[in-house]
């Protein structure tokens, strides 16, 4: 998810870039640090901006808003004492690493125990009663090369 | 769809008993039991309970960490070694 972010702060262009570096000194970077190791993009409305925290989605950046009463501007408008209320709320959710290290844990602790979702973590198989005859390509991996059809292409 | 609260969670009456005849005793014995959709309650750490997986009674020893899944979540019916290997030398 960091490396996405990497993009994203690549992606705005150079021009404006300097331009922000110029107006607003101190937050005006590329992308605005908000918790530690938090980052958003600095030019995209503060609703969208927000998601691209782990752990935040449409649902929850509206949610922030509304509870800070605050206008969806950009990221890049938000004065010091809106970006530490901004803080102080999100520091009520889970997110960022602290939301993958906790999915983490719960999926190891699964593994340990070895109940049934565990064993299926461990194969790499669906843990949630999907059917495997058939499908399940986004735990099985890319579609490999049935039995038939090799003996076919030896042939 | 999760169990109503109120309800407790639900734990088969004949394992129930032999439970809590077994806490009250200083010895630990397997309790053998078909019922794999018992919750595990914390009354049951640090028994070892033989689940049936629909062939045979697997014994499972119960931590806390198993607290809250059901026992048949230990016990799997199915065991999946891989395909058969193709005998295709046999064959020729």
């Amino acid at each position: 998810m960091f490396g996405l972010r990497g993009t994203v702060a690549i992606a705005s262009d150079a021009s404006r870039r300097l331009l922000q570096s110029v107006s607003f000194h101190g937050v005006g970077a590329r992308c605005l640090n908000i918790r530690a190791g938090m980052e958003i993009p600095d030019n995209k409305p503060l609703k969208f901006a927000l998601q691209y925290i782990h752990g935040i989605g449409r649902a929850r950046a509206a949610q922030i808003l509304s509870e800070l009463n605050m206008s969806n501007k950009l990221a890049m408008d938000l004065t010091r004492r809106e970006v530490v209320a901004l803080d102080d709320v999100l520091s009520k959710y889970v997110i960022g690493r602290d939301l993958a290290g906790l999915v983490d844990r719960d999926i190891k602790r699964m593994k340990d125990i070895q109940c049934y979702r565990g064993i299926r973590h461990v194969d790499n198989l669906p843990c949630r009663g999907q059917r495997t005859s058939t499908n399940a390509r986004t735990r099985k991996g890319s579609q490999r090369v049935s039995v038939a059809a090799s003996k076919k292409l030896k042939k | 769809m999760t169990r109503s609260l109120k309800k407790n969670p639900f734990v088969a009456n004949h394992l129930l008993r032999k439970i809590n005849t077994l806490n009250t005793k200083a010895e630990k014995e397997i309790i053998v039991t078909w019922s794999r959709a018992s919750t595990i309650i914390p009354t049951m750490i640090g028994h070892t309970i033989a689940i049936h997986n629909g062939k045979e009674h697997l014994p499972i020893y119960i931590t806390d960490r198993m607290v809250g899944h059901k026992l048949g979540e230990f016990a799997p019916t199915l065991n999946f070694r891989g395909h058969a290997k193709n005998d295709n030398r046999s064959r020729r």
